[in-house]
């Protein structure tokens, strides 16, 4: 009995070939959208480049009539609504997974670490008006005034807090990033911290330590890497966010000393120009700016992933 | 004996930080639920499902923009996900652990992080620029491209956990590695590969910015799919940020809409894939 | 395939193949936010008569020139009229197609529509930051019988290319010389304080939400929302409340017929009725388009426009074109907008 017809085992090897090449060229468009991207947005932003060399990355001026632009206001404030949002959400992230880890009861773990991802889940247009609407008038009328009366005085702190309580502006945006990266951090830290040995832990508290000791001391130096690379990642995500920005921003292209000011990010800045930018100069100067986020944004979260990778590969057993 | 005790203090100080933190948490994911029902079950009504968006001042619904985010979704799923699932196939069954697969791997997790609307800008680019005008297969390739790194991933993920036995059987038996995957692997790996589909879902249809300079907005009904289409995230960013009152219930009935239907979405998956675990037991 | 997933797919491709059948040809336009609530109330009233929608994009008058330029619309919208120079080199044609007036509003506690007397110089200072507060000196001058907060005063500006910023500035510009020099009148310019926000519409919203701000919208805005607009101090030194009588006596004087591509500002006219900030707002279409009839189209909405929908812009305080006028722009159609020597427009 003939099991393999050579005719039979011939179209076989065609399918095959078939099947590997579409497999193969799938993975191959990946590399190919990521490079498509970089070029396209290297081209488009090249008229900017090549008319304000360096000095783009280094004026804060952002005129379309005249023609000047300059991406230092939308680059600060990238970077300082960021940093509140680090600041404010690391620290939560970091007891939300302690929380899971350590005291949560076993019944509640499910839900809560369920309900904390549906933070995720959810639209970054949704945070964007729940800011706009419930947020900022709560910190236009209690928060800010408050920050304004406290701390406006203090002499270095104090410049921080100066100006008109508008209730948009730089801090109301971290406070909504913040709220928007906390999920990915705590479920990234949650994760690492789940890795840890049990018998690690196991001889912390076996020595005496308190529960709070053992993940000071011995979880978290443990899970370094899973940490930083969780961290990074949220921040790479609050770098590029653009909905949720861009509604309490306050569209200032002006970089002012104080948070409660309004000022611009990179992608609420393109968000919001785009389609109305008139003349090459203008539309350039904002692909340029697409460029910058994509440098800044793929350079945080390569880190980030290398680090992950790293983690994973190790298993999570101690070295 | 005084040490200790501030060691317990110490420790009962943080513990309960972290359950202020969890708190926290939980209550601006409360707040947020709160306002969207609130707001939006006042906006809803049947005009939603059956009328077009309204002029200002005008009473409508968002018939035009359901139906351009249903469309746009199911194309860009549908051009998408496909090549994340092959993608995803190659990585887990040819590349495996080769250079060009570490590469590609490492490049799909950058992209699913990557910003949306350098996305956007991308497909605005080469799409838009060419076509000449805003359409929707535009907005459908950008959501495409956002689908991609969701299916790859999970796709790899999911045929990894297939046990290693049934595809030596199906190779003993003198199977091709094409249709081992076609034949043994994506019938076991299917719910797993449907949640990647679920997620990838959940992830575009809630996705603005890329749209923004894509598909552009419609006041009117329409399906050409070569001209701009409404939807209706760039719908809820165009009326939420308007002073009338019918546009702002609007908006919140659409920001309800979405949400529950990406939570539902998002609640599926989870419930798919706890399934698959406990199915598998310690099978691995 | 099992049966449920042969439905699915079929299903999908009757979808799709529906979808992307033409449907009716609708007439396309983008640009500004200052006519916005006119035309789309026009729109919605030729679909119900004619099947014939009208997408238009609201996205600034910068957007609407963009668009036009790329050729990805039918007709641009702009309340900044473009130079002739500029018409002449785009191959543009321009014409105006209503006037309405930009009001300063004002969100301010205890304030109603209509209470807050300003002048220009005081808005000047405002929005140059010289003011900041809404107890200042200046205000309370112009407003003795009100009774103003301490409140920090939030100035709301255009964030996108405006036409209405263009008015506003070019008023302002007129009447203070410094801010002429510091910021002068463009579709654009650089605030040195307050918020940006987008669109008529988006300056209307941030001015009601925030408390202490002011803010700068097309009439019909304030109006729909019951915001708390101003009275202005006119050039003829009579405060004046924006009405449809006080834009028609702004343009009453107008010389439409030696304004070379229509091209006339109509800020800080003379006149005891007039108000400051009137402008009109304009349509820009290809002189020599690539499709013919799609221009056609537009331009048979924009004659029903003229005719039919006067008194639905008087609703919203618009004020209609003249009739002399309007027999003016049709002859210009007409003798304007050619296809290799024939002319486009042919009705009346």
């Amino acid at each position: 009995m003939a099991i393999i017809d050579p005719r039979h085992a011939a179209k076989q090897l065609i399918y095959e070939r078939i099947f590997r090449a579409a497999t193969l060229g799938a993975a191959i468009l990946v590399l190919l959208i990521l490079g498509g991207v970089a070029i396209s947005l290297v081209r488009g932003a090249w008229p900017a480049i090549s008319h304000f060399g360096f000095s783009f990355v280094t004026r804060e001026i952002w005129n379309p009539v005249t023609d000047e632009f300059g991406a230092l206001a939308p680059i600060y404030g990238t970077v300082v609504t960021s940093v509140i949002a680090m600041l404010l959400a690391v620290p939560a992230g970091f007891g939300i997974a302690l929380f899971l880890t350590e005291l949560c009861p076993p019944m509640l773990k499910r839900p809560i670490g369920v309900a904390v991802e549906l933070l995720a889940a959810v639209p970054s247009i949704i945070f964007g008006i729940w800011g706009l609407f419930v947020l900022a008038p709560v910190l236009q009328r209690h928060t800010q005034p408050w920050l304004i009366g406290h701390l406006g005085h203090i002499s270095f702190v104090g410049s921080l807090f100066k100006g008109p309580p508008f209730g948009i502006g730089i801090l109301t945006a971290g406070v909504v990033l913040a709220i928007m990266v906390l999920p990915f951090i705590a479920a990234t830290m949650r994760d690492v911290f789940d890795t840890v040995p049990a018998m690690l832990k196991e001889s912390g508290y076996g020595l005496g330590a308190t529960t709070w000791e053992v993940m000071w001391n011995v979880v978290v130096p443990h899970s370094r890497v899973g940490i930083v690379g969780g961290m990074m990642l949220g921040l790479g995500r609050a770098l590029g966010e653009t909905m949720a920005v861009t509604f309490v921003i306050g569209n200032a292209h002006r970089i002012s000393s104080s948070l409660l000011a309004p000022g611009t990010t990179i992608s609420s800045a393109i968000a919001n120009e785009f389609t109305e930018a008139v003349g090459d100069l203008y539309t350039s100067s904002l692909i340029a700016l697409g460029l910058l986020l994509f440098l800044i944004t793929f350079t945080v979260i390569a880190a980030a992933q290398a680090m992950l990778r790293r983690l994973e590969q190790r298993g999570g057993f101690a070295v | 004996m005084n040490r200790r005790a501030l060691r317990k203090l110490k420790n009962a100080a943080f513990l309960f930080l972290s359950l202020i933190a969890t708190m926290t948490g939980l209550a601006c994911l409360g707040a947020i639920l709160w306002t969207l029902l609130s707001h939006g079950l006042a906006g809803m009504s049947l005009h939603l499902f059956t009328q077009m968006t309204p002029p200002p001042g005008g009473q409508g619904g968002l018939l035009n923009a359901l139906y351009g985010s249903g469309v746009m979704t199911l194309l860009g799923i549908l051009i998408g996900s496909p090549i994340g699932v092959l993608a995803g196939t190659y990585l887990a069954e040819y590349g495996r652990n080769s250079r060009l697969s570490t590469v590609i791997r490492f490049i799909n997790d950058v992209l699913l992080s990557a910003p949306s609307i350098i996305i956007g800008l991308f497909v605005y680019e080469i799409v838009v620029v060419r076509m000449g005008h805003f359409s929707a297969i535009a907005g459908a390739l950008a959501l495409a491209i956002l689908a991609i790194p969701v299916t790859l991933r999970t796709t790899e993920d999911m045929l990894n956990l297939v046990p290693v036995g049934m595809k030596d059987s199906s190779a003993a038996l003198g199977a091709y590695p094409w249709r081992t995957t076609l034949s043994v692997l994506y019938p076991a790996a299917r719910s797993g590969i449907v949640t990647g589909l679920l997620l990838a879902i959940a992830r575009i249809s809630g996705e603005t910015a890329p749209l923004l300079f894509t598909a552009l907005n419609n006041q009117f009904w329409s399906t050409q799919l070569n001209a701009p289409m409404a939807n209706l995230p760039v719908v809820i960013f165009q009326f939420a940020l308007s002073p009338y009152k019918d546009w702002q219930d609007l908006a919140w009935a659409g920001a309800l809409i979405i949400t529950v239907t990406i939570l539902i979405l998002s609640i599926s998956a989870r419930v798919i894939l706890s399934l698959l675990q406990a199915e598998r037991g310690s099978g691995r | 395939m099992k049966m449920p997933n042969r439905l699915v797919v079929l299903a999908a491709a009757a979808a799709l193949s529906y979808a992307a059948i033409a449907a009716a040809t609708d007439i396309s336009g983008a640009g500004a936010t200052f006519p916005y609530p006119i035309y789309a109330k026009w729109a919605d009233a030729y679909k119900k008569l004619t099947g014939i929608g009208l997408n238009y994009q609201s996205i600034g008058s910068g957007g609407g020139i963009k668009q036009i330029k790329a050729k990805t619309v039918t007709f641009g919208a702009s309340d900044m009229p473009l130079k002739p120079d500029d018409l002449q080199a785009a191959g543009l044609l321009q014409f105006p197609m209503i006037i309405g007036g930009v009001v300063p509003v004002v969100n301010v506690k205890g304030v109603q529509p209509g209470q807050m007397h300003l002048d220009g110089a005081t808005v000047a200072s405002i929005y140059m930051g010289d003011i900041t507060q809404w107890d200042d000196p200046q205000i309370k001058r112009l407003n003795p019988k009100l009774a103003l907060p301490s409140t920090a005063i939030a100035p709301v500006y255009r964030s996108d290319g405006s036409g209405t910023n263009f008015l506003f500035s070019d008023y302002l510009s007129k009447v203070s010389p410094k801010f002429k020099s510091s910021i002068g009148a463009n579709t654009s310019v650089q605030w040195p304080t307050g918020i940006g926000a987008k669109g008529n519409e988006g300056v209307a919203n941030m001015t009601t939400q925030t408390d202490g701000a002011i803010g700068y919208v097309e009439y019909a805005y304030a109006k729909q929302n019951k915001m708390a607009y101003t009275l202005l101090t006119n050039k003829a030194g009579a405060a004046v409340a924006p009405s449809a009588e006080s834009f028609q006596a702004a343009a009453a004087n107008a010389d439409w017929a030696h304004a070379d591509g229509y091209y006339l500002i109509l800020t800080d006219q003379a006149g005891a009725k007039s108000w400051p900030i009137t402008g009109a707002s304009f349509i820009l279409v290809y002189k020599h388009p690539d499709d013919p009839a799609a221009v056609k189209e537009a331009l048979k909405f924009f004659a029903w426009a003229y005719k039919d929908g006067a008194s639905m812009a008087a609703e919203l305080d618009y004020v209609p074109l003249p009739p002399a006028l309007i027999a003016q722009v049709k002859k210009t159609w007409a003798s304007e907008i050619t296809v290799n020597g024939q002319p486009v427009w042919s009705g009346k």
